[in-house]
């Protein structure tokens, strides 16, 4: 970094007190902020880092990624055994003929909706419920919240599978005590569905916070006679959410919903340590944890490629859908 | 409370009240339910070994013990998994927070060809499923290995540099909010007092960032500590390079999970992200607020 930039040069001296060089203070002024504005190379030079790490460390990813996914690629290429073979579409042809692969995909799909959904309608009532109590249950319900949205997934995982331990866990005893004697003993990561609640509890758990934060604060936001003139109508709580809020907090909506398709597509960790890396006879895989097990678990690396291609086009998909959202929207970057 | 009341009519009170003391109360449950995992998971690393493991399970103990807490250190080597992580995230924090604020002053500071094409990169990049690139950059940290030592598989730099690059996109994302805050007339004096642009940018506008830098540090921190995935599949046959998370896994057995153990973990693993989530908690909001509506 040179320590005079060519723009900084105009002397700044003779526009103190001199009125007779007006015009002399308007360019020593102007300069450096079309230097700003401007500035040659500096800008990428400051990009240059980021830049760099992002092509050697995501975009080359991508492309091997892309690559390895035609190839014949097990743990006999890996170690040389074997010379490396060009397959063409060959994994993707055996990954979209496998039953297997269908379900899994399903499933992803319907447990990724689900989350969103449960996702978003607990965050965003209880953003509506912030906003109707005072100080106390606001504070212990934020806090609460907030330690939600801290734990590591991993930790969540391993928490959330010992409160409903068959064994040892809380909850089943309570939902007995409740009446519900079904639930004594019940194991649940043994039924397919119930081990995806179960999975989905954790997710919703600690994701709402995010929801519920950010939609509070679009709230808070609104200017409050629109808010007053509403419930002057004899507005319901939910009419006011349909009519006032929604409308309102719409950007804001887009893109936690936009951030939560996201996450709750690709989840990884909650599946494999809570189903035990993807339940019984893979009942509970997602695409994630199926593309993992492929790849490293027996060796398919170029099938497992395959299915990361997969799941890559669905999310650019997802984000072509929002990126042209924002542009309708006029947001400008 | 009482000067509001007397402007409204009565009977829109008498039917507000017990309404918004239902929701308070509601509140009040639904934040016990919210918070009662974690509760869950400290009372249980604190109960001695029989009543962790017991039919009647119980939200309290009147013997607590760090029996789980000594199985955890003294079964493995759990404190050097720890520091394994805190600097594997330190490490990623540091850098990719550096990186993220050079690019995003490039980004807010200049108008320059391609930079909206370079902005919607940076959110594109963010939506990058980046465990469907484990198989790639395993084979990447792979063939590293072999030419620079220090960050091929089974080190520890095989974690840091996969989290600086999947970090960056959001990081930058969430800084600019911050640059963009930073005014224009203060770069203008700055220069008129014949700072130079490096003088500028690491002595005015670095300082002025640095709250928002904190704020977005956060997720980079969280997400590196939290890293599962890559720990688990780039650190094969070194187990002194564990981070946390594996070590987490240790516990859960086929003959029967040591659930003490696990919870133990599973706190000290928890508690330094809670108190750095806390800490900058505000920062975050607002900051999240800026980059939603940016």
């Amino acid at each position: 970094m040179t320590s005079v930039s060519p723009n900084a040069t105009a002397p700044p001296a003779p526009a103190r007190g001199e009125r007779g060089t007006a015009p002399a203070p308007i360019r020593a002024r102007r300069s450096p902020r079309l230097g700003a504005a401007r500035g040659g190379r500096t800008p990428w030079l400051y990009l240059a880092p980021a830049l760099i790490v992002l092509a050697g460390l995501l975009i080359y990813p991508i492309y091997q990624l892309g690559l390895i996914s035609t190839l014949q690629y097990t743990q006999a290429q890996v170690s040389g055994g074997e010379p490396t073979s060009f397959r063409g579409l060959g994994n993707y042809t055996d990954l979209f003929s496998d039953g297997q692969f269908w379900r899994v995909l399903v499933a992803t799909l319907a447990f990724a909706a689900a989350c969103v959904v449960s996702t978003l309608a607990v965050g965003c009532a209880l953003a509506v419920l912030l906003t109707r109590v005072r100080a106390v249950p606001r504070i212990a319900l934020m806090l609460a919240a907030l330690g939600a949205w801290a734990t590591p997934a991993v930790t969540g995982s391993t928490v959330w599978v010992f409160l409903f331990d068959p064994d040892f866990g809380p909850v089943d005893k309570v939902l007995v005590w409740l009446g519900l004697d079904g639930f004594a003993d019940y194991s649940w990561t043994y039924d397919r569905l119930s081990a995806f609640a179960l999975v989905l509890f954790e997710v919703v758990w600690c994701s709402f916070p995010l929801v519920m934060v950010t939609v509070y604060a679009g709230i808070k936001a609104i200017p409050g006679e629109v808010l007053e003139a509403a419930s002057l109508d004899g507005a319901s709580a939910w009419r006011t959410w349909r009519s006032v809020m929604a409308p309102i907090l719409r950007p804001i909506l887009i893109v936690v919903t936009i951030q939560s398709i996201i996450w709750d597509f690709k989840v990884f960790t909650q599946i494999y340590v809570m189903t035990d890396g993807g339940g019984i006879a893979g009942q509970n895989l997602v695409l994630n944890v199926y593309a993992y097990q492929k790849a490293f678990a027996s060796s398919q690396y170029g099938l497992g490629s395959a299915i990361g291609v997969v799941m890559l086009l669905i999310l650019l998909a997802v984000t072509l859908g929002y990126l042209r959202l924002l542009r309708r929207q006029g947001e400008e970057l | 409370m009482s000067t509001t009341s007397t402007l409204r009519p009565r009977g829109l009170l008498r039917v507000r009240r017990p309404w918004r003391l239902a929701a308070e109360a509601a509140a009040l449950v639904i934040a016990a339910v919210v918070a009662f995992p974690l509760y869950w998971m400290v009372i249980s690393a604190f109960k001695p070994a029989g009543e962790v493991q017991s039919d009647h399970p119980r939200p309290w103990t009147l013997h607590p013990s760090l029996d789980a807490f000594r199985r955890v250190f003294d079964q493995q080597d759990f404190g050097r998994y720890f520091l394994n992580s805190l600097l594997v995230a330190g490490v990623v924090v540091v850098v990719s927070s550096l990186i993220a604020f050079l690019a995003a002053t490039a980004v807010t500071r200049f108008r320059f060809r391609f930079r909206t094409t370079l902005l919607i990169m940076f959110l594109v990049a963010q939506m990058v499923p980046v465990e469907a690139l484990t198989i790639p950059m395993f084979f990447l940290m792979r063939d590293l290995g072999d030419t620079v030592p220090g960050i091929g598989l089974n080190t520890l730099g095989s974690l840091m540099l996969p989290h600086i690059a999947f970090s960056l996109p959001f990081a930058i994302w969430m800084l600019r909010g911050f640059v963009k805050a930073v005014p224009p007339a203060l770069e203008e004096a700055a220069y008129i007092d014949g700072a130079s642009r490096g003088r500028f940018l690491w002595q005015i506008l670095f300082p002025l960032v640095f709250p928002g830098l904190v704020a977005t540090s956060v997720f980079s921190f969280i997400s590196t500590w939290n890293d599962f995935l890559f720990a688990k599949s780039f650190i094969i046959s070194a187990t002194e390079n564990s981070t946390l998370p594996m070590a987490l896994l240790v516990f859960f057995k086929d003959e029967g999970n040591d659930w003490g153990g696990i919870m133990a973990a599973s706190t000290i693993m928890t508690i330094p992200v809670l108190i750095f989530f806390m800490l900058v908690q505000r920062r975050l909001v607002s900051g999240l607020g800026g980059a939603v509506k940016d």
